[in-house]
């Protein structure tokens, strides 16, 4: 398979992997599969997808350190923009049909309720990321500013798994297992750790199909948030 | 369960479980056939009655002699499948539809609970004699969960306060508490740790004995499912719905408020009162609306969840906001 075409099968597989989700929601919407409470169906499901998404946008980086395959970044942009697109209807299904559009509802719940703070103010932090995803955006703020604005995922991501940690009433289970992974991704952005991941992969022991294991360690620094 | 049966039976006269399970698929299939013809239909009413008598009586059998109640909500009714289906009952987890999914394993009967406490006639009873003096009503009424969602169930019920007179409460009795059965083997949920079990809840004695409070043995006039809290419920309409304990294995008449289980989970969160306001927010989210199941759009939460006619006056001078 020709690199092009690596791409496109990657990212067609991503975008299939990332939208089915919404497939499945819309089917059991139709097919009044949503249960008992439809409503709080959607809210939960597509909050959770919007923080799985984020949180594999954030993996993107320290996998393709851990794996050596560079082509995973190509698809960083889309997972981004699926998370945003869930969290998007995550709080557009609350702001329509939980609070009826009632503005100072919603304004006194997000003052008032500390998950609702953090969680519209994770929202609101992916409205810029989300702005400045296309190639014209990186351009117009250079390389590096792009890069400083787009470290705002890692706070949006700690944002995200707060909100679900202070809305659960008493089984932490499921919002641990997401701060877990959160933590993970945010020990692999220290450079010792991140370098750490680096060598991993370019320990000849773990690579015995390559003889000069050590041509492939990648150079470091070359790759964004 | 909702007819004295003798004491007396021999393990060899307990019908078979396939057997019991053939017959009902028997009777079932005679409904659907529509054979009702006088004799079949005789014979059929007859196997209903002596199921009903029967420790395996199933969830979902028809319970006889149930009257009607003065006291029936003029809205529509949760459908039973939701009714049935998105429950909060965490013995089983604590997704919604965990507990229909579950409680396959929990048996509940045979059954007896246990009172005891500041009475003059304790003792541990069966379901059965517990039930047998009081008539079964059926009691339409507004479930507001505190995570702001609601129903309108139709339960059959007994009334709460006549039952306890028949334990002659003293004069200490100043607070009833109730207790969930503990059975790790067959109440998944159970065996995970973050909830200190069994489930255990209170009333004050005069929430217990108020005409509005009830015990609960069935829903939609069937027996009540597992995941409903079978065999035998509290129902407090005016209360967030985790006042009214599940699956009752306890009933102790105390001295001192009794402690209650979300509020030693979370004090600032869950009171010992929990009576429906719609002024008092959950401190994490507000409390002046909530979803009826069913609905797209929320409605107003009403005070007391809409029995304020009947139980404001239990509270005249309370400061509302201090007792939660």
């Amino acid at each position: 398979m020709s690199p092009a075409a690596r791409v496109r099968a990657l990212k067609l597989t991503t975008f299939a992997a990332a939208g089915a989700p919404l497939v499945a929601l819309t089917a059991a919407a139709l097919g009044g599969g949503l249960g008992a409470n439809p409503v709080e169906t959607i809210t939960h499901e597509t909050g959770e997808w919007g923080l799985r998404l984020l949180l594999a946008t954030l993996a993107v980086t320290p996998l393709r350190r851990l794996t050596g395959w560079q082509l995973l970044g190509r698809v960083r942009r889309m997972l981004g923009l699926w998370s945003f697109f869930y969290v998007g209807v995550h709080f557009a299904t609350y702001a329509v049909l939980d609070a009826g559009l009632d503005l100072g509802f919603i304004v006194e719940d997000i003052v008032k309720r500390p998950y609702i703070t953090v969680g519209f103010a994770t929202l609101v932090m992916l409205v810029p990321l989300a702005v400045t995803s296309t190639d014209g955006a990186v351009r117009r703020l250079g390389g590096r500013r792009w890069r400083a604005l787009h470290r705002l995922a890692y706070l949006a991501g700690v944002g995200g798994v707060v909100h679900f940690l202070w809305l659960v009433k008493a089984d932490l289970l499921e919002p641990l297992v997401y701060l877990v992974v959160l933590t993970g991704l945010l020990a692999a952005r220290i450079p010792a750790v991140s370098s750490a991941l680096g060598r991993w992969r370019a320990t000849p022991a773990r690579r015995p199909d390559q003889g000069r294991a050590r041509a492939t360690l990648a150079p470091r620094g070359s790759e964004g948030v | 369960m909702l007819i004295k049966r003798p004491e007396d039976i021999r393990p060899s006269e307990i019908t078979d479980e396939a057997v019991f399970r053939s017959r009902r698929t028997f009777l079932r299939t005679a409904a659907v056939a529509g054979v009702a013809t006088a004799g079949l239909g005789l014979a059929a009413t007859r196997g209903v009655r002596a199921l009903a008598t029967h420790p395996d009586v199933a969830a979902g059998e028809k319970i006889p002699n149930v009257v009607e109640s003065a006291y029936k909500v003029d809205e529509a009714l949760t459908p039973f499948e939701s009714v049935t289906t998105y429950n909060n009952f965490y013995e089983f987890g604590t997704d919604k539809g965990d507990p229909v999914a579950r409680s396959g394993k929990f048996e509940p009967r045979p059954w007896s609970v246990k009172v005891s406490g500041e009475c003059e006639k304790p003792g541990e009873v069966d379901l059965d004699a517990l039930l047998a003096p009081h008539q079964l009503e059926e009691r339409i009424y507004r479930l507001r969960c505190v995570e702001a969602w609601s129903m309108v169930v139709p339960w059959v019920a007994v009334p709460l306060g006549p039952l306890l007179a028949r334990f002659a409460p003293t004069s200490k009795a100043k607070y009833v508490a109730f207790k969930t059965v503990y059975r790790p083997d067959q109440m998944p949920g159970q065996r995970s740790g973050f909830i200190d079990w069994p489930y255990v809840e209170g009333l004050r004695i005069d929430e217990a004995t108020h005409p509005l409070t009830v015990l609960a043995v069935g829903v939609y006039g069937q027996v009540l499912p597992n995941q409903n809290g079978a065999p035998l419920r509290l129902v407090v309409p005016w209360k967030y719905g985790f006042k009214s304990i599940k699956s009752i294995v306890s009933i102790e008449f105390t001295e001192k408020e009794p402690p209650t289980t979300w509020n030693i989970q979370g004090p600032s969160e869950y009171g010992f009162y929990a009576n429906v306001n719609p002024e008092v927010d959950h401190p994490r989210w507000s409390q002046s609306r909530e979803r009826r199941i069913g609905e797209l759009f929320r409605r107003e939460t009403l005070m007391f969840n809409g029995y304020a006619d009947e139980v404001a006056s239990l509270y005249a001078g309370m400061d509302l906001a201090k007792h939660y």
